[in-house]
């Protein structure tokens, strides 16, 4: 079944970032990127997304908002790190409050560097996530 | 025959709905400078949430969402197979309600703000469509759709204005701006996702096909206005529709949401003044 491929939805979620990445996330559903070519929706709704996408790293504060989206998500579900933030907490590595990157909280599965991230790195990365959304669908159809 | 009939029409609806649908999203994205989805991009979607995990509330509140799927899948069987028009639209308002109720079963309040919005547009939009088929009664001296498409003079003729009412509320019932308050297409991170919160995977897939009929349904009580006995009449009637679906496309892309107050009044105004008055100078005519 590649459908799961076709359509994936994403949920964006802003960990401690400073905007950046976000703002570059964002522009891919401008007309200069136009990320509904293939058929991505942001959809700002747990339930309804297939991909996780979060930038900024993870502070003290935010873990349990974090966990929660995820645990709401339907599997299969892919997370993707956006941000050197999010891969390892990038400048903001040593602060107090700072965990670190995403992967200290949660099972992430494509890391998409730079600071700020450009929409062109983005969406390769989704389109990287969705191979593995793919293989995860497989997977939880055997044990079915 | 009749069974194949309806077996035809319950797999042709949504397919031609899901075709319109995506035909609705390329043209929305070209209005806004886009590229756009694959045409098929509503199927995928639908695909995809069937492969999915279906998160449950309760059970009630997948119960209700498979209730409104059936309603409307019978109005859609009733108006394309030339039923009784009044025992079509009671159907349509009773899958409406079903669905209100699926948004109430969740609890969540964003459903409930979402089930409360599509109550008013019940509210808003339900005097039109029944003052259509009063109207289309007047007309033909008919409910039945096999009757009415049969006269030998349009629909249109007698009931313009009723005609015009109903495409201002057709906007409602396809979930286009500016009356798109309960659910929109757009706007996926506001609280217009309203009902559906809650759902997901293969109920959110039902909620998606029960819109594709919806959008057949309405394409067909438009299709009425403008058939009669001659053939060249039907394909008319065909262009009719197409131009309708495309000018909601071309609202849905220009105008921004109204708050409830003013689609509320706007609709039963448009209602009261074109629809009574036209009902009444046919009343008088006839």
């Amino acid at each position: 079944m590649k459908v799961v491929k076709k359509s994936p939805w994403i949920l964006h979620y802003d960990g401690s970032s400073c905007n950046g990445c976000d703002i570059e996330v964002l522009a891919c559903l401008t007309p200069l990127y136009d990320v509904e070519r293939f058929g991505i929706i942001n959809t700002g709704n747990p339930k309804h997304a297939d991909i996780l996408l979060i930038t900024g790293s993870v502070n003290e504060q935010n873990i349990p908002v974090v966990k929660q989206l995820y645990e709401q998500m339907a599997e299969p579900k892919v997370v993707v790190a956006v941000g050197i933030c999010a891969n390892s907490g990038g400048i903001f590595a040593e602060c107090y409050n700072v965990v670190g990157g995403v992967d200290k909280v949660l099972p992430v599965d494509v890391y998409v560097p730079g600071c700020a991230a450009r929409p062109e790195a983005i969406i390769d990365g989704v389109v990287k996530g969705l191979t593995i959304l793919e293989e995860k669908q497989k997977v939880a159809r055997k044990k079915n | 025959m009749i069974i194949l009939i309806t077996i035809g029409i319950i797999i042709l609806a949504p397919l031609a709905g899901g075709l319109m649908t995506g035909i609705d999203r390329v043209i929305s994205a070209r209005l806004q400078g886009r590229q756009g989805p694959p045409v098929l991009q509503p199927f995928y979607d639908v695909l995809k949430l069937i492969g999915k995990e279906s998160t449950e509330v309760n059970s009630m509140h997948r119960f209700f969402v498979y209730i409104s799927l059936i309603f409307v899948v019978f109005t859609t069987v009733i108006l394309v197979s030339g039923g009784d028009v009044l025992l079509a639209v009671f159907a349509l308002t009773l899958g409406s309600i079903f669905f209100v109720l699926g948004g109430y079963a969740s609890n969540s309040p964003y459903s409930t703000i979402g089930s409360e919005r599509e109550l008013l547009q019940i509210m808003a939009y339900e005097p039109m469509v029944l003052l259509s088929c009063i109207g289309l009664y007047y007309a033909q001296k008919s409910f039945f759709i096999s009757d009415i498409i049969a006269a030998s003079k349009p629909a249109i003729i007698y009931l313009p204005g009723v005609f015009i009412g109903l495409v201002f509320i057709l906007a409602f019932k396809l979930r286009k701006s500016p009356f798109d308050l309960s659910m929109s297409h757009h706007g996926h991170q506001e609280i217009v996702k309203g009902i559906t919160t809650e759902y997901s995977g293969r109920d959110l897939a039902v909620i998606e096909v029960t819109h594709w009929y919806e959008v057949i349904i309405t394409l067909a009580l438009v299709y009425i206005f403008f058939a009669t006995k001659d053939p060249i009449s039907h394909v008319f009637a065909v262009l009719v529709c197409i131009l309708v679906y495309f000018l909601e496309i071309l609202i849905d892309n220009t105008f921004a949401r109204l708050k409830w107050q003013q689609a509320f009044i706007s609709a039963w105004v448009v209602t009261g003044v074109l629809g009574t008055i036209n009902l009444v100078v046919l009343s008088y005519f006839r």
